[in-house]
C-alpha cells in the first residue's frame, strides 16, 4: 500500500516536471516543461557563476601560498570555518543583513564555494614533490613557470576534487534562493502552497539529477586530468617498468 | 494562550511581542526584540540538538558496522563508497523531499536522511583507520596466538579510534548544518526560523538562529574532540 501510493507520489512528480497543470489555488498553470526549464536555467545560472568567480578567486592565491608555501593557518582555517558555519546560516545572514536579490544569493554562494577550492589547491601543491621543483628550478624556469607548468598539472585532480565539492554544495544551496529573492528549482519547494506536493517532488528529483550529473561530470575531469604517470601509481595493478621516486608514490596498495 | 502555541508550532512568528516596536517593523537588529523572545528558541534549539543526536548516533552505528565488515570482505568497499557517496551528492533538501512519500513527514524522514549523509564520512574514516594499523602488529597479534576476531577488536579497532572519531566529529558538524534544513521535512529545529521568507529578512532572528546552530556545530564538534583526547591517551603522550 505504501510503496503504491509512494510510486503515486513520484509518477506526480515527474509528471509535473512535463506537463502543466493547475496551481493548487487554481488560479494559475504551474509546472510543466516551460517553468521546470526556465527555473533550472536560472538554477544554473546563479551556480556556474558563483562557482567561476570562486575558482577566479581561490585558485590564483592558493597556487601561489601553495608554492611559497606560506599560509597554510589560512588555508586550512578557511576550511574548517567553511565546515563549521552551517550553509543556510551564511545565506540566512547575508540576506538579513545585505539584502536580499541575484547578487546577494550569488556572493553567499561564491563565499560557499570557496573553501574547498582552497584548501584542495593549497593541499595539491604543497604535495607536489619537492625534488620535481627543485630540478625545473636547476633548467632554469621562472617561479611562475614552475607554478604554471609542473604544480598546477601534478594538482589538477585534487583541484577538481575541490571544485567538484563546491559544485554539489552550491547547486544544492541555489535551492533556497527564492528567499533570496531570486528564482530557482527551490520555488516549487519554498511555495508548497502554489505548486503542491508533486511540484516539490518534482523540483527534488530535477534537482538531485542536477547534482548527480555534476558530480558525476567532475569525476570523469578528475580522472582524465590526472597525468599518466601518476595513474600507473594510482592503479597499482599494473606492472610498473621503473619504481617511482616520490616517497610518496611509493606506497602501493 | 493556546493560539500562540498553536502559532508557535506551525513555525509562525508573532513579531509584536516586546522590544522596540520600530526596531522590529525595520527588520533591524534589536537587542531588546531579542532579550524578550529568546525564549522562543529554546524548543527549536532542542529539536536541532535531538535530530543531530539521533541520527549521528544511528549513522555511526550503520557505518561503523559496514565498516568493520567491508574490512573483512574487501570487494564491498568500492561498491559501499560509490553507494554512500552518490547518496550524499543529493542536496538534503531534495532528499528530505523525496523521502516524504515513503515515510511521511517529521521526524522520521529528517533522521533517515541526515543519518544517510554521516555514512559516507564514518564509512570512509573506519576504513582508512582500519587500513592505517601497521602491519607488523596485527602480524604480532597473530603471531601471539590471536583470533581474527581478536586481533580487530582488540588491535585494529583500538589503534584505529583517533581516525573513526575524526570521521565522527566531521559527521556531528556537518549534520548541524544539514539538520537546520530538516524543517523541510517538517522535523522543526532551528532552521524553522530561518527557513521562511518573511523571517529570513529580520536581523534579530537571523542572528538569533543562525548563531545558534553555528555555535552548536562548534560546541558539539569541540566534544567529540574531547572524547577523541579521552580515548587515545596515548596520542597526547607523543604530542608532549
Amino acid at each position: 500500500m505504501i510503496v503504491a501510493s509512494a510510486l503515486s507520489d513520484f509518477g506526480d512528480g515527474l509528471s509535473f516536471i512535463f506537463q502543466a497543470r493547475e496551481s493548487s489555488a487554481g488560479t494559475v498553470q504551474v509546472g510543466g516543461l516551460g517553468e521546470v526549464g526556465h527555473l533550472a536555467g536560472n538554477h544554473l545560472l546563479v551556480s556556474l557563476l558563483a562557482v567561476a568567480i570562486a575558482i577566479a578567486v581561490a585558485l590564483p592565491i592558493a597556487l601561489v601560498l601553495g608554492h611559497k608555501g606560506r599560509g597554510e593557518f589560512v588555508a586550512v582555517s578557511t576550511s574548517n570555518v567553511g565546515r563549521a558555519v552551517p550553509s543556510l546560516a551564511i545565506i540566512a545572514f547575508f540576506v538579513a543583513f545585505l539584502g536580499t536579490g541575484f547578487t546577494n544569493l550569488c556572493f553567499a554562494l561564491i563565499l560557499l564555494a570557496i573553501p574547498p577550492i582552497l584548501t584542495n589547491t593549497y593541499v595539491a601543491v604543497r604535495q607536489v614533490d619537492r625534488d620535481l621543483v627543485d630540478a625545473a628550478r636547476g633548467q632554469g624556469l621562472s617561479e611562475g613557470q614552475i607554478i604554471r607548468s609542473i604544480e598546477l598539472p601534478l594538482a589538477l585532480p585534487t583541484i577538481f576534487g575541490g571544485i567538484r565539492l563546491s559544485s554539489v554544495n552550491v547547486l544544492a544551496t541555489a535551492i533556497i534562493g527564492p528567499l533570496a529573492g531570486y528564482e530557482t528549482l527551490g520555488t516549487p519547494i519554498l511555495s508548497l502552497n502554489v505548486y503542491g506536493f508533486s511540484g516539490a517532488i518534482g523540483a527534488a528529483i530535477v534537482v538531485a539529477l542536477m547534482t548527480l550529473t555534476a558530480d558525476a561530470g567532475f569525476a570523469g575531469v578528475q580522472r582524465l586530468s590526472t597525468p599518466k604517470g601518476l595513474k600507473v601509481v594510482k592503479g597499482g595493478r599494473r606492472r610498473m617498468r621503473f619504481r617511482p621516486t616520490s616517497p610518496r608514490s611509493v606506497q602501493t596498495p | 494562550m493556546i493560539a500562540a502555541a498553536v502559532i508557535a508550532q506551525s513555525g509562525g512568528f508573532v513579531r509584536n511581542r516586546g522590544g522596540d516596536a520600530s526596531c522590529v517593523a525595520n527588520d533591524g537588529f534589536c537587542p531588546s526584540w531579542i532579550a524578550d523572545n529568546l525564549d522562543r528558541y529554546w524548543a527549536p534549539l532542542l529539536e536541532h540538538l535531538y535530530l543531530v543526536v539521533v541520527s549521528v548516533g544511528i549513522g555511526f552505528a550503520i557505518a561503523l558496522s559496514l565498516g568493520l565488515l567491508a574490512h573483512r570482505q574487501r570487494w564491498l568497499i568500492a561498491p559501499l563508497t560509490g553507494v554512500t557517496s552518490a547518496l550524499y551528492t543529493i542536496p538534503s533538501i531534495a532528499m528530505f523531499f523525496l523521502l516524504q512519500p515513503l515515510l511521511g513527514r517529521g521526524n522520521t524522514p529528517a533522521i533517515v536522511g541526515l543519518a544517510i549523509y554521516t555514512q559516507v564520512i564514518i564509512f570512509r574514516n573506519v576504513i582508512n583507520g582500519l587500513a592505517n594499523v601497521p602491519e607488523e602488529m596485527v602480524d604480532a597479534a597473530a603471531g601471539m596466538g590471536m583470533t581474527a576476531n581478536q586481533r580487530l577488536f582488540r588491535i585494529e579497532v583500538p589503534l584505529a579510534v583517533p581516525e573513526i572519531l575524526a570521521g565522527l566529529r566531521i559527521a556531528t558538524a556537518t549534520t548541524v548544518g544539514l539538520a537546520a534544513f530538516a524543517a523541510f521535512a517538517g522535523a522543526g529545529g532551528l532552521g524553522q526560523k530561518l527557513i521562511v521568507a518573511s523571517l529570513i529578512t529580520f536581523k534579530s532572528n537571523v542572528v538569533i538562529a543562525g548563531g545558534m546552530v553555528t555555535l552548536l556545530a562548534a560546541a558539539l564538534d569541540l566534544l567529540v574532540l574531547g572524547a577523541q583526547r579521552l580515548l587515545t591517551p596515548w596520542r597526547r603522550a607523543v604530542a608532549a
